[in-house]
């Protein structure tokens, strides 16, 4: 996927980016309640309160669902391609693309690993693939 | 508090109308709804108008251009796909509240072709493609894969969902389709994001529909309780906080969380509802509803369409009218527009669709971002 529109980083989400570019998965959790946030926000939306800090995930997990587009939103995009949704082995759910598979040999409950992709000098996006 | 009413109600037949503009479909379901009635324009003491499309641009009070100017207050509201059903609420609530008697609400919407994109994030992190992908199709793909995962659901069981309700909009004269789509057809359709196919998407089109509602003192007085339907339940809901609902758009605690709100507002259960106009959206949505909604039990929402429960016959009929994979989808009108459908069979109206014995109905919008707005509507006994 070549051209395709990049995130801008704001003071939220800039950690979360940073800390791709550097290879780790930054998430935020709750030091209240230890639900863990993601899309980054200000404040928990469980506790009401802004104690989010930010935390590393393992960066591995399973595939909870998934979707095989074949007709794309915007026309830079190659498909198929996988949209997925990885549950961490933290507990918490993130959606991202799952790559280097086959969208017929995608299965849920699969095991799958973060793998970055360097879009630009700011931007690196976190992919998953899947690990044995 | 008085009991609220709907005392006229009606919706223009769905389709692509690009000669014409928004407030001229919205000003044409409001004569409709009026004429239903037997009311005017100068009867009503306010006005609540759903469009997305324009929705800084006064569409409520560009209709009363159109009808009559006069003078009464115009809310207008933009609730994604909840919209119409919003539209409606403000006016059911300003009935119950006693500040009017009887007031109008018209859902109005003019569409393009093509996928509707997520609700805007303002994160700085754009979904599409990036983190997976915001088009509507996908989110309820996936969605619906978690349901497969969980319980076996197939393919085939979401693709019936579509044959179905293009089967009872070939019953419905205000429906966008009147076409059969064989199980075949609709498995063999374009696929746009697995598992739904194209025949499993909404259906963009232009339409509007409106309502009189009216307060019991005030439909006793002007002679309307002989085809009143009674509105006993009006809930809206945003999405609660789930820790696993992090990502995507929540299509089910909203729901399930409306739900349980609605039937205790109408002091009803599941099995007294006798027929449903949900938010088919996508295949895969209706048959997650069947379960968000009580129709059935968890897991069984398979089961519910293989055995015809949930068709024109059946246990508990859904979207009788062609629903929005058929009827189609003009997101502004498609709360209103379900309201219309379920009013028609409590009223006994609904000619070769009509479901016998129909006492008491409910409909259900989701709008993603999220809203879920339910109606529970009642034939009035007395
Ligand atoms: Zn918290």
């Amino acid at each position: 996927m070549s051209g395709i529109p990049l995130p801008t980083p704001n003071p939220i989400t800039r950690p979360h980016w940073e800390g791709c570019r550097e290879g780790l998965l930054r998430v935020q959790r709750c030091s209240a309640c230890g639900d863990f946030v993601f899309i980054p926000r200000v404040g928990c939306p469980r506790c009401l309160l802004e104690t989010l800090e930010w935390v590393e995930s393992v960066g591995r997990g399973t595939l909870y669902s998934y979707s095989v587009v074949h007709r794309p939103q915007r026309p830079e995009f190659e498909v198929p391609y996988v949209v997925a949704i990885v549950e961490l082995d933290e507990g918490w759910h993130m959606l991202t693309n799952l790559v280097e598979c086959e969208p017929e040999d995608v299965r849920v409950g699969m095991k799958v690993e973060v793998s970055y992709r360097e879009m630009s000098d700011e931007i690196t996006l976190p992919y998953f693939r899947p690990r044995p | 508090m008085t009991d609220a009413y709907v005392v006229g109600i009606d919706m223009i037949k769905f389709g692509r109308f690009p000669d014409r503009t928004v407030p001229d479909l919205g000003a044409e379901a409001a004569l409709l709804a009026l004429d239903d009635c037997g009311l005017k324009i100068q009867d009503m003491e306010a006005l609540y108008c759903g469009n997305l499309g324009q929705a800084g641009g006064m569409v409520g009070q560009r209709i009363l251009q159109e009808i009559g100017q006069t003078g009464i207050p115009v809310v207008n509201t933009a609730n994604a796909c909840a919209t119409g059903a919003t539209a409606f609420r403000e006016g059911w609530m300003s009935i119950k509240a006693g500040v009017y008697d009887v007031v109008l609400a018209v859902g109005v919407e003019q569409m393009g072709k093509g996928l509707l994109g997520g609700a805007g994030g303002g994160t700085g992190i754009p979904k599409e493609g990036l983190l997976g992908s915001g088009t509507m199709p996908a989110v309820f793909a996936e969605a619906g894969q978690e349901h497969a995962s969980k319980y076996g659901t197939t393919f085939e069981q979401f693709a019936k969902v579509s044959v179905k309700n293009h089967h009872h909009s070939t019953l419905n004269p205000k429906a966008m389709y009147q076409i059969e789509t064989p199980l075949e057809t609709v498995m063999n359709a374009e696929m746009i994001a697995y598992p739904n196919t194209k025949l499993m998407c909404s259906v963009n089109v232009d339409g509007s529909a409106a309502a009189v509602i009216c307060s019991e003192k005030k439909a006793r007085e002007l002679g309307l309780m002989g085809r009143a339907v009674k509105v006993s339940a009006s809930v809206l809901t945003s999405d609660p906080w789930q820790e696993r609902d992090l990502v995507m758009p929540d299509v089910n605690s909203c729901t399930r969380l409306a739900s349980a709100k609605a039937f205790e507002m109408a002091g009803i259960g599941a099995s007294d509802v006798n027929l449903v106009e949900l938010h088919d959206c996508f295949a895969t949505a209706e048959i997650l509803h069947y379960e968000n909604l009580g129709l059935c039990a968890d897991g069984e929402a398979g089961k519910m369409i293989d055995s015809g429960d949930s068709a024109l016959g059946g246990r508990c009929p859904v979207n009788v009218s062609g629903g929005l994979l058929s009827k189609g989808h003009p997101l502004g009108a498609t709360g209103i527009a379900n309201i219309y459908e379920v009013s028609t069979h409590l009223r006994g109206e609904a000619g070769k669709r009509q479901v016998e014995g129909a006492k008491v109905g409910m409909t259900h919008v989701i709008g993603l971002g999220s809203a879920c707005a339910i109606h529970v509507l009642e034939k009035v006994t007395a």
